[in-house]
């Protein structure tokens, strides 16, 4: 279960962007968040993914309160997190090759053995061709370097995915891959999905369920309320 | 008959890399842009879209090689033309650019008023007093909130930055106006609303190509559409033949429209070619379920507006409601 209780963040505390907001993803879900433009739903999948302390509230992971944010967060935390973001250039160091990025987070957590054995693979699950993979940022399209960072949001093998705008820099062909290959991961791993996304049509299509950024503020009383109804 | 606004003959662009070797950017590109028309240009990334658009800009980088022609509506060829020339006459004044990234477009250290003001001088004449009340009226043809005037682009949503940089195109009232991916990271909503704008802009006078990859966006403003594959214009369409019946007849085409998630969602197997190493025939054959041996010879664009040897004929399945 990933709970986000109550959540106020953004980065001013006089003028927070999250007010509020409560979403809970279960188990093997896939949750998509719609919202328009400048609401705030990436800073909420940021915060969800542990990459940014809230003002006040809870993140909830399988059970344990988060304590840490960002490099902070314990590693087995850290690491139930894969993430997506909306702009390849932005997220991938331009001077790693798309291997030595896939297999980055294998590095860090002292499982550089592995890499050997886990790129290829996660290669031609996004269907990254092998030719690609000694390439650096700048030799390949957008489309083909995010196919890398959705390898490397897989390589640890999360429970939990968040995928930030993953497609919205996308052709409609590259959008339908990177859907499938998450389907994919999620079918044989059973990890949960938080899309945060505005296309309405995609998300829809993609998760078994669709919230409205406007339904989760203050979601939490709705939330404490219902069992005291019983 | 009146000329077009633009008419692009057999434009090429090819970049020279280190070690001798080429990368075919654009090639042989062939279309006429009238006045009060909208051609969409689409396509999946790095199959040249953008390259075609710095081509019609002069802003290629110094490696880059062209051939053919690129003529406005007065005969000038954007091609060959000198620098000062384009930056005199042609950008901004007789032709407007909406970038792709307004992050990187606008200046850092100034003001959206300001750089709004700034191009209201130079292109439009407008002086002082009068300037505050254009720059206000400029901001509001392109929905940019006159509250966020005195904000630097780095205060700005991705949505509000894009919309500040098409409120500065606007101002030359060019008769052709580039869009180049004016709505990557808009919602909807507001993607509705720009490139409604954009169509408003163009009325019956002016010319729009939209260089997209937002199939939806292109459906919904497009008089025609030009579908664009490892450097090629592969399909010429109306667009509504393209988006409802017959539907697009060149089989990337079809597979780019299919892969809509309220299509068959379905990606097109494989990846593009690399632009450095094309091959002889037919780009798509790798990927196309329909090649055959004829496919080893390059599908001339032949009409009606197809490139390709084994045309799709089927009537296209409507869009799950």
């Amino acid at each position: 279960m990933l709970e986000l209780r109550s959540l106020t963040a953004g980065y001013d505390r006089r003028a927070p962007v999250v007010r509020d907001v409560s979403l809970t993803v279960a188990p093997g879900e896939s949750v998509g968040l719609l919202g328009p433009s400048g609401c705030g739903k990436s800073t909420l999948a940021r915060v969800a993914a542990l990459l940014h302390q809230p003002d006040r509230g809870q993140v909830v992971v399988d059970g344990e309160p988060a304590r840490g944010w960002r490099h902070r967060a314990p590693r087995a935390q850290r690491t139930a997190f894969g993430v997506v973001f909306q702009q390849p250039r932005l997220s991938a160091d331009p001077r790693l090759t798309l291997t030595q990025l896939i297999a980055e987070p294998l590095r860090a957590t002292g499982r550089a053995a592995d890499v050997q054995e886990r790129v290829p693979d996660l290669a031609r699950t996004v269907g990254l061709g092998t030719d690609l993979l000694g390439r650096r940022p700048h030799e390949v399209s957008d489309g083909q370097l995010q196919r890398a960072c959705l390898a490397r949001a897989l390589v640890l093998r999360p429970r939990w995915l968040i995928c930030d705008e993953m497609t919205a820099m996308l052709d409609a062909s590259t959008t339908a891959a990177l859907v499938a290959a998450v389907e994919e991961y999620r079918a044989e791993s059973g990890a949960g999905l938080l899309a945060v996304g505005h296309d309405r049509v995609l998300l829809e299509r993609w998760c078994e369920r669709t919230v409205e950024w406007g339904e989760l503020v203050g979601a939490a009383q709705g939330a404490a309320e219902r069992p005291a109804a019983k | 008959m009146t000329r077009p606004v633009l008419s692009v003959r057999g434009l090429s662009v090819r970049f020279r890399m280190r070690g001798g070797t080429h990368v075919a950017a654009v090639t042989d590109a062939r279309f006429d842009l009238a006045a009060g028309e909208c051609l969409a240009l689409v396509g999946e990334s790095g199959c040249g879209k953008s390259v075609l658009a710095s081509a019609l800009l002069g802003l290629l980088p110094e490696n880059a090689e062209t051939a053919g022609a690129a003529l406005l509506g007065d005969g000038t060829d954007l091609l060959t033309a000198d620098e000062r020339t384009l930056a005199r006459t042609v950008r901004g004044r007789r032709v407007g650019l909406v970038p792709q990234s307004p992050a990187a477009h606008l200046t850092p250290v100034r003001t959206v008023r300001s750089q709004l003001e700034e191009t209201l001088r130079e292109l439009a004449g407008v002086r002082r007093p009068d300037l505050r009340k254009a720059a206000a009226a400029a901001a509001e043809r392109a929905s940019f909130p006159l509250g966020h005037l005195d904000r630097y682009p780095h205060e700005l949503s991705g949505g509000l930055a894009q919309r500040a940089a098409t409120a500065l195109a606007l101002i030359g009232d060019a008769p052709l106006l580039l869009a180049d991916e004016p709505t990557t990271g808009l919602d909807r909503e507001l993607v509705d609303r720009t490139v409604d704008e954009l169509r408003r802009h163009v009325g019956d006078d002016r010319a729009l190509l939209l260089i997209t990859h937002d199939l939806a966006a292109a459906e919904r403003i497009a008089d025609r559409v030009a579908v664009m594959y490892a450097s090629r214009v592969v399909e010429i369409a109306e667009a509504d033949a393209f988006f409802g019946d017959p539907g697009p007849r060149h089989p990337y085409a079809r597979g780019l429209l299919n892969a809509l998630p309220d299509r068959e969602f379905t990606p097109i197997p494989g990846m593009p070619p690399e632009l450095s190493a094309l091959p002889e025939g037919c780009a798509f054959a790798a990927r196309c379920h329909r090649a055959d041996t004829a496919c080893g010879t390059l599908p001339a664009l032949a009409a009606p507006g197809v490139a390709c040897h084994h045309p799709v004929t089927a009537a296209l399945e409507a869009p799950r409601a």
